[in-house]
C-alpha cells in the first residue's frame, strides 16, 4: 500500500483559484477525510490526485514518485464517484471486471475475482444485474468493488454517499470502512458531512476555501478546534468573546462572569478570547422560583427544544447571549421552555481561541 | 351541466385524484356511488371529442379510404393485385430509387450529425456554440423545400457558385459525370434538412452520456478508443438507429424538395404519386396512386415505430 | 510539464488524456481541433448554399450586383397576393389549432391523464402519413364525399393543423407541464371561478410562451408548405416560389433568400420567447415539413 504526498499543490481556474499551497501527508494504509463545504477545494484537491486535473503548482507524491503528468489511467488509483458512475450496458459484474479487463487479465481470474469482490460488499446475489436494477445504495457498494478490483494502491472516494439516504448513509460508510480497514489500503475520502467524516476517518483533513484549516484525529478536530471555522463547521458550538483573567480562569463579556477552564494552550493572561463550549459541557439546573443563581454562576432562560432522539437541545437567553445545551431527553423534560436555570460549565469542554 | 355541477365534481374528483379516496360530502354520501361514478365516467370525456373528431376526421378517413381503395378490385370484393403491381416495372424502380436515396442521405446526415453533435456538446468549445447550432438547426430543417432546391442549384447547379469555383480550380464536376438532378446529387440536397434533423435527435442523448463514465472508465485504465467501444458506443447505439430510421422515414416522405429540383422527372414514390394527383400522364394505372400512397404509409409507419421503439429503450440508460 | 493553459475554463468536463511519453501538451488540444473542425464543416455546408444563393441574387448582369431582383420580386403583385393568401392561412390555421388544442391539452392535464400515451401516439401520426399520402387520401375522400367542397377555401387550414399537430401539442404540453395546471385550477376554483373562467384568465396567460411558441413553427411549417397546396391547386407563397423558380432563376433565388429570412425571423421570435420565459416549446423540434 502507497503513501500519498501533496506538496504546495496549488489550483488556479481562470481567476478563481481552487486551491491554496495544499500540503498533506497520508500514511500507508489510513484513511483521510477532506472535509469542507461546498466549494472548499476538496474535491478539486481529489481530482488532482486521481489525475482528471493537473495543478497549476507543486508536487503529488505517491510512494515518493512524482505522480504530476502521468495520465489518469495509468496510476493504478481506484475512484469512486458521487453517483452514476456505473456503465449503464453492463451487470454488475461486468462493471467490476472492467479495469481488471483493460488490464487484460484471463477471463477466468476475472470473474472469480468481480465476484469475490461483490461479495466482500454484500451483493453476491446481484451480479447479474443492471445498474438501473439496483438501488442507489447497492449501485455504490458496485462501484466500491469495481475500483477495488484493479487493487489499487490509493482509494478515492469523491462523496460517494451524499447522494442516498440517511439510513442507507450510516449503512454504508461502515461497510466502506471496515472493507478499507480489512484491505488496509491507502485512502483519500472527500465529503462535506461532518459526522461521517468523523465515524470513519483516521484523520480529518478540514478545509475552507482552498486552504487547509486543521488536520488531526477526529477527536482532536472536535475537541480541540484550532480555528473558528473549524469550530463552528465541525459539531455546534458556543462561542463568546472573552478575555483571559488568569491561567485557569476566562472571563466572558463585560467581565464578572468567570468561567474555569482547564489549561490555556497558545493565550497569555491579558489577551482576548474567542471561548467556544461545546454544548455537551454545558449543564443546566432549575432555579426554583425567586430564586436567583449562586454568584458568578451564569442565570439563563430556556427558549426552546430541539428534540433529537437522546438528547435534546435547549436554546437559552441570557445575559451573555444565546447559548445552547445538549441534555439528556428525560433531563430536559424537567426544563420547558420559560424556565430559569443556572448554568455551569465543565471546564474539559471549554476551548479557547485567540483573537 | 352547470358551472357549479363542474365544479362542485371537479373539486371532487381533483381530491379523489389526489388523495385516492373519494371525498364524499354528506349529501353525496346518501346518493348511491355507481349512479355518480357513471355520471363522472361520460361527461369527462365530452372536452376531448372535438378533438379526437377533427383528427379522425382528418387523418383517420382519409388514410382508411386510401386502404380501403388499394385493396378494392373494380368490381367490388377484396384484391391484392394492386399491391402485387407495386413490386414491379416502374413502381417497383421507383421504391428502389427512393430507398436508396433515403438510405444514402440517413447514412451521411447519421455520421455526420453524430460528429457536429458531439463537438456542440461534449467539445469543451465556447459555451454559445450549442444554442445557436439548435437554433440553426431548427431554421434549417424548415428551410426544405422549393427554397432549399434554388439554394442548391445556385451552388452546385451546372453554372452553380462552386461549380464555377471548382472549375476555376481544375475540376470540373459536370464533365465527370455529377448532376444534382441523379439519385447522388439528391442525397447531398437531403442532406441540408437531415443534418439538422439527426443533431437535434442526438444532441439530448448525447447529453446524457454522463461524464463520470468516461472518467470511470479512464480511472480504471481505459484509453478514449476503449471507453467508446466498451461503453459509448453501446449505449449509444438505440438512440443512433432510432435516429437512423427517423431520417430515413423523413427523406422517405420528402415531396417538394426533389419536385422543385427536377420538375417531377425523377422517379421516386412521392413523385410519382404527386404525378398521378396532378393528372400527368405518367403512371399507366392511375389507381395505382392509392396503392403506392398506401405503400409509403406502411413503410413510413414502419420507421416511425422502429423509432419510438428504439427511443424507449435508449432512454432506459440515458436518463 | 506545462500548467494550465490562461483562461482555462472552471470545473472543465472529462479529463484530458495526458500522455507523458508523447511529449504534445494536453489531450484538451487534441480534441479541440476535431471540434472546430466537424463545426467549421458543418458551418461550411450550411452556409455555402446560402451565400450562393445570396451572389445568385445580386447578380444582375455580367460582373453586375445590385438589388434588382429583389426589386423585382417586391413589385411583383403576385408576391404580394401569395405571401398575403399564406399568411392568412397560417393565421387560421394557428387559430383553429389553439382553439382545439388548447382547451384538449388541459383537459387531458386537469382530469385524463391516462390519455397521455395515446396523445403521444397521435402526436407522432402525422409524421407517418406524409402531406402526399395523406393528399391521396383526401382525394380519394372528397369524391366520396362530395360535400366537403363546399368547405373548400378552409381545407387547407384544416389539414395543416393536422400538419402541425406535433408541434403544437408538445409546445403546449410541455407549457402546461411547466405551470402545474391542477394547482393553479384548484386555486381558481377555491377562489369560484368556474372551469371556462379559470381556463380562460388563469391558464391562458401563464402559457403564452407555449401558445406563441407553437403559433410561430406553425407558421413556419404553413408559409413553407408546398406539397398539399400545389396539389390542391392553391396559390400558396410556396407555390409562387416553385412557379418563378421555374421561370426566372435569379429571381428565384431571391425569393430563397427572402424565404430563408422569414423562416429565421420565426425562429428568432421563437428562441428569443423561450428564452425569456423559459423552455416552454423548444425551438426547432423535430422533422421538417413541406420537403
Amino acid at each position: 500500500m502507497a503513501t500519498l504526498d501533496l506538496q504546495g499543490v496549488r489550483k488556479v481556474f481562470g481567476a478563481t483559484v481552487a486551491l491554496e499551497e495544499l500540503s498533506l501527508s497520508i500514511a500507508s494504509g489510513e484513511l483521510v477525510s477532506l472535509l469542507g463545504p461546498s466549494g472548499c477545494g476538496k474535491t478539486t484537491a481529489l481530482r488532482i490526485v486521481a489525475g482528471f486535473e493537473a495543478p497549476t503548482a507543486g508536487q503529488l507524491l505517491v510512494d515518493g514518485e512524482d505522480f504530476v503528468g502521468v495520465p489518469a489511467s495509468k496510476r493504478n488509483m481506484g475512484m469512486v464517484f458521487q453517483a452514476y458512475s456505473l456503465f449503464p450496458n453492463m451487470t454488475a459484474r461486468q462493471n467490476v471486471e472492467f479495469g481488471m479487463r483493460m488490464r487484460k487479465i484471463a477471463r477466468d481470474k476475472c470473474r472469480a475475482r468481480a465476484e469475490e469482490l461483490l461479495g466482500l460488499v454484500g451483493l453476491a446475489e446481484r451480479v447479474s444485474n443492471y445498474p438501473h436494477e439496483l438501488s442507489g445504495g447497492q449501485q455504490q457498494r458496485v462501484a466500491l468493488a469495481r475500483a477495488l478490483a484493479i487493487e489499487p494502491a490509493i482509494l478515492l472516494l469523491d462523496e460517494p454517499l451524499s447522494a442516498l439516504d440517511a439510513k442507507v448513509r450510516v449503512d454504508l460508510r461502515q461497510q466502506i470502512r471496515s472493507v478499507q480497514t480489512r484491505l488496509g489500503i491507502t485512502t483519500l475520502y472527500v465529503t462535506h458531512d461532518q459526522e461521517e467524516a468523523l465515524s470513519i476517518s483516521d484523520r480529518i483533513a478540514v478545509m475552507s476555501d482552498g486552504n487547509l484549516e486543521q488536520i488531526g484525529a477526529p477527536a482532536d478536530i472536535y475537541r480541540s478546534p484550532r480555528t473558528e471555522f473549524v469550530a463552528n463547521f465541525v459539531g455546534l458550538m458556543n462561542g463568546f468573546e472573552g478575555t483571559l483573567r488568569a491561567p485557569d480562569t476566562v472571563v466572558i463579556g463585560a467581565g464578572d462572569r468567570p468561567i474555569r477552564v482547564n489549561e490555556a494552550v497558545g493565550v497569555a493572561v491579558g489577551d482576548k478570547v474567542l471561548v467556544l463550549i461545546r454544548p455537551e459541557s454545558v449543564q443546566l439546573e432549575e432555579l426554583a422560583d425567586g430564586a436567583s443563581a449562586p454568584e458568578g454562576v451564569i442565570e439563563a432562560k430556556v427558549l426552546m427544544h430541539t428534540f433529537l432522539g437522546s438528547v435534546t437541545r435547549v436554546s437559552l437567553s441570557s445575559d451573555l447571549g444565546g447559548l445552547v445545551a445538549d441534555v439528556p431527553s428525560l433531563r430536559a423534560l424537567t426544563m420547558p421552555p420559560d424556565t430559569r436555570v443556572a448554568v455551569r460549565v465543565d471546564p474539559v469542554g471549554v476551548r479557547m481561541l485567540k483573537r | 351541466m352547470t358551472d357549479e355541477v363542474v365544479s362542485q365534481q371537479s373539486n371532487d374528483d381533483l381530491m379523489a385524484l389526489e388523495t385516492g379516496a373519494p371525498v364524499l360530502t354528506p349529501e353525496q354520501v346518501s346518493r348511491p356511488r355507481r349512479s355518480r361514478r357513471g355520471r363522472r365516467g361520460l361527461l369527462v370525456w365530452i372536452p376531448v371529442i372535438p378533438f379526437f373528431a377533427y383528427t379522425a376526421f382528418f387523418m383517420a378517413v382519409p388514410v382508411v379510404v386510401l386502404i380501403v381503395k388499394t385493396f378494392q378490385a373494380p368490381g367490388g370484393g377484396f384484391t391484392l393485385d394492386q399491391v402485387k403491381a407495386l413490386f414491379s416495372g416502374q413502381y417497383r424502380a421507383a421504391f428502389v430509387a427512393s430507398i436508396q436515396v433515403s438510405v444514402t442521405s440517413a447514412l451521411i446526415g447519421t455520421v455526420f450529425g453524430l460528429f457536429v453533435a458531439y463537438a456542440a456538446v461534449h467539445g469543451r468549445g465556447p459555451r454559445w456554440i450549442q444554442p445557436v447550432l439548435t437554433t440553426f438547426c431548427g431554421v434549417a430543417s424548415n428551410f426544405a423545400g422549393i427554397p432549399l432546391a434554388f439554394a442548391f442549384v445556385a451552388t452546385l447547379g451546372s453554372t452553380g457558385v462552386v461549380t464555377l469555383l471548382l472549375d476555376h480550380a481544375g475540376l470540373d464536376i459536370y464533365a465527370h459525370g455529377f448532376t444534382l438532378y441523379s439519385l447522388i446529387g439528391l442525397s447531398l440536397v437531403y442532406v441540408y434538412f437531415q443534418l439538422p434533423l439527426m443533431i437535434l435527435v442526438i444532441a439530448p442523448s448525447l447529453e446524457g452520456l454522463r461524464k463520470e463514465w468516461r472518467e470511470a472508465a479512464e480511472n480504471l485504465g481505459a484509453t478514449q478508443r476503449q471507453y467508446w467501444w466498451h461503453i459509448g458506443l453501446p449505449v449509444l447505439l438505440p438512440s443512433l438507429a432510432g435516429a437512423l430510421v427517423l431520417l430515413f422515414g423523413n427523406a422517405f416522405s420528402a415531396y417538394a424538395t426533389p419536385y422543385a429540383l427536377t420538375g417531377g422527372g425523377i422517379s421516386l414514390v412521392p413523385i410519382l404519386i404527386g404525378s398521378v394527383l396532378s393528372g400527368n400522364v405518367v403512371i399507366t394505372n392511375p389507381r395505382l396512386g392509392d396503392s403506392l400512397a398506401f405503400g409509403m404509409i406502411v413503410i413510413v409507419g414502419i420507421t416511425v415505430l422502429l423509432y419510438s421503439l428504439l427511443q424507449r429503450r435508449s432512454a432506459k440508460w440515458l436518463r | 510539464m506545462s500548467t494550465a493553459a490562461p483562461g482555462a475554463r472552471a470545473a472543465t468536463t472529462s479529463a484530458s488524456i495526458l500522455d507523458r511519453r508523447s511529449g504534445r501538451g494536453r489531450g484538451k488540444r487534441r480534441a479541440s481541433f476535431w471540434t472546430w473542425f466537424w463545426l467549421v464543416l458543418a458551418a461550411l455546408y450550411f452556409l455555402v448554399p446560402l451565400f450562393s444563393t445570396l451572389l445568385f441574387s445580386l447578380d444582375t448582369g455580367v460582373h453586375q450586383h445590385g438589388l434588382k431582383w429583389y426589386g423585382k420580386t417586391f413589385s411583383d403583385p403576385q408576391f404580394w397576393q401569395t405571401l398575403e393568401l399564406s399568411f392568412k392561412i397560417a393565421l387560421e390555421t394557428v387559430i383553429i389549432g389553439l382553439a382545439l388544442m388548447v382547451p384538449t391539452v388541459y383537459w387531458i392535464h386537469l382530469r385524463l391523464p391516462q390519455l397521455r400515451p395515446a396523445m403521444d401516439i397521435i402526436s407522432i401520426l402525422p409524421f407517418v402519413v406524409p402531406p402526399v399520402a395523406l393528399v391521396v387520401g383526401l382525394s380519394g375522400a372528397f369524391q366520396v364525399m362530395p360535400w366537403l367542397l363546399s368547405n373548400w377555401w378552409l381545407i387547407l387550414p384544416l389539414v395543416y393543423v393536422i400538419l402541425a399537430l406535433p408541434f403544437t401539442y408538445r409546445s403546449l404540453d410541455a407549457g402546461m407541464r411547466a405551470i402545474d395546471v391542477r394547482t393553479l385550477t384548484e386555486a381558481a376554483q377555491s377562489c369560484g371561478a368556474p372551469a371556462w373562467k379559470t381556463l380562460l384568465f388563469v391558464i391562458l396567460p401563464n402559457i403564452r410562451t407555449a401558445m406563441l411558441g407553437g403559433a410561430f413553427l406553425t407558421l413556419a411549417i404553413v408559409m413553407g408548405e408546398y406539397t398539399i397546396s400545389s396539389l390542391l391547386l392553391f396559390n400558396t407563397f410556396a407555390v409562387y416560389v416553385y412557379y418563378i423558380g421555374n421561370t426566372q432563376a435569379y429571381q428565384a433565388s431571391a425569393l430563397a433568400i427572402i424565404s430563408f429570412a422569414l423562416t429565421w425571423g420565426a425562429m428568432m421570435a421563437l428562441f428569443v420567447l423561450s428564452r425569456g420565459r423559459g423552455r416552454a416549446g423548444g425551438v426547432g423540434q423535430g422533422a421538417p415539413v413541406g420537403r
